[in-house]
């Protein structure tokens, strides 16, 4: 069928995932108000897997659904569904490690499942979003779930305190994303990216506004994606906040920021490319030096990760800077094979802390190759993933954004990514070495645990799988990609400008 | 109007991110966020009256986001207090760089 | 996996429909050239089964034995002593069979590449497409020709052989499927890195071999030293790898592929009117080879690398991932033609790394030490001859140097093994590797000896042995250009080749220096110790008697006609020569226009016939006399040779300082800067911009309690400045 918003039917067409797992979310809370004892939580985790499946199913369905135009407030292109991929395995993936540890925690299951949905459903709406209103609201959909996600642990203090400052700084950074917006709405005479982009080309929007809205909005979303120097908050709330959070965070959040700055910065800020090319270009490179150096020196895994995580963003953002359809389709690629090996990696954290928060130091992770050969060896895989090794998933996504930033000849930026990325196989290493080269002290062989739940081993080889198959046989996941930014770019047909 | 509306709002957003800055007290730097997001909808509603309906709109989501915020911010905030008995944000120092 | 192959004349990642039809087209043009490889994946696909398999087999047996641990037994409750388990049985015959399976299809294969009188690579695959955008396309391929070919056969045949003498050497290790497993997937890694049929292939097996390099090297992980030595060369080869990676880009950037067919087809076009950017590409090539191939300055990871099993030292470190520097320039011949100025740095590279390791090679103590620098020096000259263009004499010299540096290595490890058995039997503390323990061991392990003999008359090109032939031409052809009338850096060639003719006597004498130190002269060893040293099991013995006949009969692969009359014409003319010209001629096309021919005679006059007897009659009068001097010299043992050094000798012994500067110029101030951004670009501000901003307000006379503020109040601070610093960079012009 084909879209033209004649009337509001076609809007619920448009976001039948959402509306199929905002519902499917409100089931879970419901699910959880009848049932309080224990033994429901897996099982409201289950559900939640269920809603997410059905979400997939809608997903998958809206492949066979068309709109009149690319100019409505909601896309329905082959970008946001790919995205929605992403989400939806990151949120699944999330909820299959977090079942023990819920159980474990005695968090509140039902609101705890609920929240990880609703905040799935705002990145939907982000990815979906032709509008800088709707990308407002799916972002702070996303982020006001996640920051009571955060400081979901209410007898931890630590995840009480990164809650609250992800929380302040979070609104805080919201803030000058709303200016940005006002600012580039005052420019425009409108929020809607198309027509923002039209008033671009023909000079409308040439007036005082324009450049610092969109310098804002940079600064914005730069702090949603945690770039260097808005990302002094990433570690603390990684840290803090429950381990399956921060697994949350680091992949589908991270990625529903990217997905929403590309489709801004691509459509909507095409026009101004020469305005934000140098501040992106900057904080790209900050971003990538600062993330990798740091990450050396961590001795908490969790905080190791969130480096590490801020140092990817800083690979995704040259994949922004080079602005073209290698690099969009490589961002996408990129945030796919990102978003398992972040999760596969958390899910062995989970799994040595026991489903708690301990044994986060990277000391502790000595000799568990030889107790735990099985974890041993994909964690091993995971990190020489995000590290970029040829032959797994991250080193192909690697190789794309490179080729993507070749092609747009950012050969400094292109310099500092191979040498950056050098230092992170420091860091990277560093975990696998205490893993298969030292020896545990003595006790900790006693302190393996009992057995790894089932469902951890299923994300762990699902994962696993993933980042083999996609650095070995990519082809269908690339073509997937390359198929998904198509006309993202040019969609004002012939008017995009070539830079 | 707009010349008068539209420094108006950046005054105000520049003393909500003062505010944010240099206050220790976590309700107060809420309070301060909430300022910014006004001077905001100042904002949207005095360019709206130029360019058309849609600032006016936005200003209602606007609206409704903060009040979304603050109910979920004042429970960390209170989730907080439990622990610390204290909402002044310079006593937070669990999570240190 | 399917197997199909197209010949060589198509192009070969074109989409696969016309691909078939063009090489229906060429058919008929290519009548003589015809040839099937047979199942060449499977030669790459062998080690790899093998690794698998016995990956699982040592994840077995490390599951048990941590089953074991936690049912209250100790680590090493997996005694071997007592029948070994399966586990430990299997990888015997797993690990060398497959190797040796692999080696005999290589043969196969060469049988028919040589009968074939191929003049284009062949192409086997695409197998299937690796990667696909719109501007670029990379199939898992193999390119076929005559250099990847040779290169296929050292790396089964000389893996093969160590691959059954880790057989004896690793038997008691508790880690023996590991070990293999570890081997098998070197082994597969390394045969993409030669056989892959384009930079991006050939980079998976180039970080693949770093990686395996990494695990063999710190596989006594116990010992910390050794694990940090690993991670040393895998930092040293990342950064060669960078250098490796943005050449790659360059060359899709201005060639638009990365297949070797289509690079080289494309790059004389692409890079004719602008010199600059060929040489910027290949020098990163350079830079990437030098990483791996432990040229200096970053050859400091290869010394440490010998904390590793020695059958492993052999094999990586010396007969075959330590020559993929080399490869990777004799594959891009055609890209380094086109840049002379990076031809000439590869040479004033290779000609320093040969003379430094040689001198440091003089003054060390350590067995695998001495072996190590020798090794480096060896691959200086190698990159000394592909940088003169001499390509020929660059993979001559890795052939012959494969056969007798495995061999030296593996007869150092046979005497470390009955050393450290010995060592082991009477409790002794001694270092089994270090030389001044040793002395009087040719009486002991007579076999041992006598190929070790063999190759150090061969490493220093003693006539009729390998070395000689492969050395010689590499001296030969570094003197010859040194006079092509139209070389800009004639006169540094000449200093290369007096630097090469010095580092062979210099090699003459460290290594009859290690003989004489370890099997010469008086016994270091206690009475104790000496029953225990023996020969080693068959299983040992065997790899090193064939090495050995390969480092006697290896020259005759490459006789240049003035030397044919030394073996009495009984090898052919130049086979490795005339082997290898489809691959080389058009790097060797384009040096003749550029430089002009090589000169006829050294520059100082004399052919090739008259400089080839005048350096064997200097390498025999070294060995002679180093023999005769130093075998009179009493050596004292480890523990007694506490003297301090002083001078050159100290500056040798420490290795020129090389480690010393790095950790200086290096090590530190990474570490530095990355506590520098954590504690400044993220913690001082915290603390710094409180201070400084408490310090304003006293210094006002304002309250400070204004300033005194959180953690959360700075991370909005720094936000805040983030945002003013955007802002004014888009006011800013």
């Amino acid at each position: 069928m084909t879209l033209d918003y004649s009337s509001s039917f076609h809007y619920l067409v448009a976001l039948l995932p959402e509306c199929v797992l905002f519902v499917g979310g409100m089931g879970v809370l419901l699910a959880g108000v009848s049932k309080t004892d224990e033994q429901r939580r897996p099982e409201l985790g289950w559900l939640a897997l269920a809603v997410l499946a059905a979400a997939a199913v809608a997903n998958g369905w809206l492949y066979s659904v068309s709109e009149s135009g690319a100019t409505a407030m909601i896309a329905v292109d082959k970008f946001r569904l790919f995205a929605n991929w992403v989400f939806i395995v990151g949120a699944a993936l999330t909820i299959a490690i977090s079942l023990a540890y819920v159980s474990r925690q005695r968090l509140q299951a039902a609101e705890y499942y609920a929240l990880i949905a609703f905040a799935t459903v705002g990145m939907m709406v982000v990815a979906a979003s032709r509008d800088l209103m709707i990308v407002f609201l799916g972002m702070e959909t996303v982020s006001i779930a996640v920051y009571a996600l955060a400081a979901f642990n209410r007898r931890d203090p630590r995840s009480a305190e990164a809650g609250l400052k992800y929380f302040l700084l979070g609104a805080f950074a919201s803030g000058f994303l709303l200016f940005g917006i006002a600012l580039i709405y005052g420019a425009a005479g409108s929020t809607n990216l198309q027509a923002i982009a039209v008033a671009v080309q023909d000079g409308a929007a040439a007036g005082g506004l324009m450049i610092p809205g969109m310098a804002l909005l940079v600064t914005g979303f730069a702090f949603k994606v945690s770039a260097v120097p808005f990302h002094m908050w990433t570690p603390d709330a990684y840290e803090g906040a429950p381990t399956p959070v921060t697994a949350y965070m680091a992949s589908a959040v991270k990625a529903a920021a990217f997905v929403a700055f590309a489709r801004i910065l691509f459509v909507g800020l095409d026009g101004v490319y020469d305005q934000w090319f140098p501040i992106l270009w900057w904080i790209a490179a900050a971003t990538m030096v600062v993330g990798n150096l740091v990450a050396v020196v961590q001795s908490s895994i969790k905080r190791m990760l969130a480096y590490s995580s801020i140092a990817h963003g800083g690979y995704l953002l040259v994949a922004l800077v080079a602005a073209n359809d290698a690099a969009a389709a490589g961002l996408l690629f990129y945030l796919f094979v990102y978003t398992v090996t972040t999760v596969g990696a958390f899910a062995v954290v989970v799994t040595v802390g026991r489903q708690s928060e301990r044994d986060t130091a990277i000391e502790k992770y000595a000799g568990y190759g030889w107790r735990r050969p099985v974890l041993g060896t994909l964690m091993t895989l995971f990190l020489l993933s995000l590290a970029g090794f040829p032959g797994t998933g991250g080193f192909m996504a690697k190789f794309y954004v490179l080729q993507g930033a070749a092609e747009a000849h950012l050969w400094w930026l292109l310099v500092v990514l191979v040498l950056t990325t050098l230092v992170s196989y420091w860091y990277y290493l560093r975990v696998a070495w205490f893993m298969w080269m030292k020896e545990a002290p003595e006790g900790a062989v006693h302190r393996v645990g009992g057995a790894t739940p089932f469902a951890i081993y299923v994300v762990l080889l699902v994962c696993g799988g993933i980042v083999l198959a996609t650095g070995l046989l990519p082809g269908a996941a690339i073509d997937l990609a390359q198929g998904s930014v198509e006309g993202l770019r040019h969609w004002v047909a012939g008017t995009a400008p070539a830079h | 109007m707009l010349t008068y509306a539209l420094p108006l709002s950046a005054a105000l957003f520049a003393i909500g991110t003062l505010g944010v800055v240099v206050r220790r007290n976590a309700i107060v730097m809420f309070l301060c966020i909430e300022l910014q997001l006004n001077a905001v909808n100042l904002a949207f509603v005095a360019l709206s009256r130029q360019v058309g309906i849609e600032g006016q709109l936005f200003v209602f989501f606007v609206m409704t986001v903060a009040a979304a915020e603050a109910a979920v911010g004042l429970a960390i905030i209170i989730a907080v207090f439990r622990h610390q008995r204290t909402v002044q944000v310079d006593r937070f120092n669990l999570l240190r760089w | 996996m399917p197997s199909s192959s197209s010949s060589g004349a198509t192009a070969p990642f074109a989409d696969p429909a016309s691909s078939a039809l063009s090489e229906a087209a060429a058919l008929p043009v290519q009548q003589a050239a015809v040839w099937e490889p047979f199942l060449p994946w499977m030669v790459v696909l062998l080690p790899l089964l093998g690794f698998v398999a016995n990956g699982l087999l040592a994840l077995v047996s490390a599951t048990r034995s941590a089953a074991a641990v936690r049912a209250g037994g100790t680590e090493d409750s997996l005694s071997l002593d007592g029948g070994r388990p399966r586990t430990h049985r299997w990888p015997t015959y797993i690990g060398p069979g497959v190797m040796i399976a692999a080696f005999l299809l290589a043969i196969v294969n060469f049988a028919g590449m040589l009968g074939a009188d191929l003049h284009e690579p062949v192409v086997a695959g695409p197998y299937w497409t690796w990667l696909a955008t719109s501007s670029l396309r990379i199939d898992v391929a193999l390119h076929l020709d005559q250099l990847s070919m040779i290169m296929m056969l050292v790396v089964t045949g000389v893996g093969s052989l160590i691959h059954v003498f880790s057989v004896g050497y690793m038997r008691d290790d508790p880690g023996y499927p590991r070990y293999f497993a570890y081997l098998n997937l070197f082994v597969f890694f390394m045969l993409v890195l030669v056989l892959g049929a384009g930079y991006p292939l050939m980079f998976v097996g180039w970080e693949g071999v770093g990686l395996c390099s990494y695990l063999l090297i710190g596989y006594w992980f116990a010992d910390r030293e050794k694990a940090d030595a690993g991670k040393k060369a895998f930092i040293v080869n990342r950064i060669g790898d960078f250098g490796f990676l943005l050449a790659m880009f360059l060359l899709f950037d201005n060639i638009g592929a990365l297949d070797f067919v289509s690079v080289f087809e494309g790059a004389e076009a692409a890079f004719s009117d602008n010199r600059a950017l060929v040489t910027t590409a290949t020098l990163l090539f350079m830079l990437g080879a030098a990483g791996k191939s432990a040229q200096v300055p970053l050859h400091v990871w290869l010394p440490d690398a010998m904390a590793g099993p020695t059958p492993v030292s052999a094999l990586i470190h010396a007969a075959t991932m330590v020559t993929a520097g080399v490869y990777v320039i004799a594959r891009s011949s055609a890209l380094f033609a086109l840049a002379p100025a990076s031809q000439a740095v590869v040479a004033g590279i290779g000609a320093l790394t040969a003379l430094l390791a040689a001198t440091i090679a003089l003054r060390q103590y350590d067995i695998k030490k001495v072996l190590a620098y020798s090794t480096v020096s060896q691959l200086g000259f190698m990159f000394l001859a592909a940088g003169v263009g001499a390509y020929t004499a660059a993979v001559f010299h890795l052939v012959t140097h494969a056969f007798f540096k495995a061999l030296l290595f593996l007869g150092a490890g046979a005497v470390i093994h009955s050393l450290h058995h010995a060592f082991h039997e009477t409790g002794s503390k001694a270092d089994a590797q270090d030389m001044r323990n040793m002395g009087g061991l040719r009486a002991k392990m007579p076999v041992t000896w006598a190929v070790m003999g063999i190759a150090t008359l061969a490493i220093a090109g003693v006539w009729p042995l390998a070395g000689f032939f492969s050395k010689d031409e590499i001296i030969w052809y570094a003197g010859a250009w040194a006079g092509a009338p139209g070389n800009a850096n004639g006169s540094w060639y000449v200093v290369f080749w007096v630097v090469a003719l010095a580092t062979a006597l210099l090699t003459a004498f460290y290594m009859t220096r290690l003989m004489v130190m370890t099997f010469h002269g008086r016994s270091r060893l206690g009475d104790a110790e000496q029953r225990h040293v023996h020969d080693s099991p068959w299983v040992m013995r065997a790899p090193l008697i064939v090495l050995a006949v390969l480092s006697v009969a290896g020259g005759l692969l490459n006789v240049p006609e003035s030397l044919r009359v030394l073996v009495f014409g009984a090898a052919p003319f130049e086979w490795l020569h005339h082997w290898l010209e489809p691959v080389t001629h058009a790097a060797a096309e384009i040096q003749v226009a550029g430089m002009g021919e090589a000169a006829h005679q050294s520059p100082v006059g004399g052919g090739e016939l008259t400089w080839a007897l005048i350096s064997t009659v200097a390498a025999l009068a070294v060995v002679g006399g180093a023999f005769a001097v130093l075998r009179k010299r009493l050596y004292r043992t480890a523990a007694e040779d506490a003297d301090p050094r002083t001078g050159l000798a100290l500056a040798l012994e420490r290795k020129w300082y090389f480690d010393e500067a790095y950790d200086r110029a290096v090590v530190r101030p990474v570490l530095a800067l990355s506590r520098w951004c954590w504690k400044i670009v993220d913690g001082i501000v915290i603390d710094g911009f409180v201070n400084l901003a408490a310090a304003l307000a006293r210094l006002a006379g304002w309250t400070t309690s204004l300033f005194h503020t959180g953690q959360v109040n700075t991370y909005a601070f720094v936000l805040a400045l983030g945002v003013l610093a955007v802002l004014g960079a888009v006011y800013l012009p």
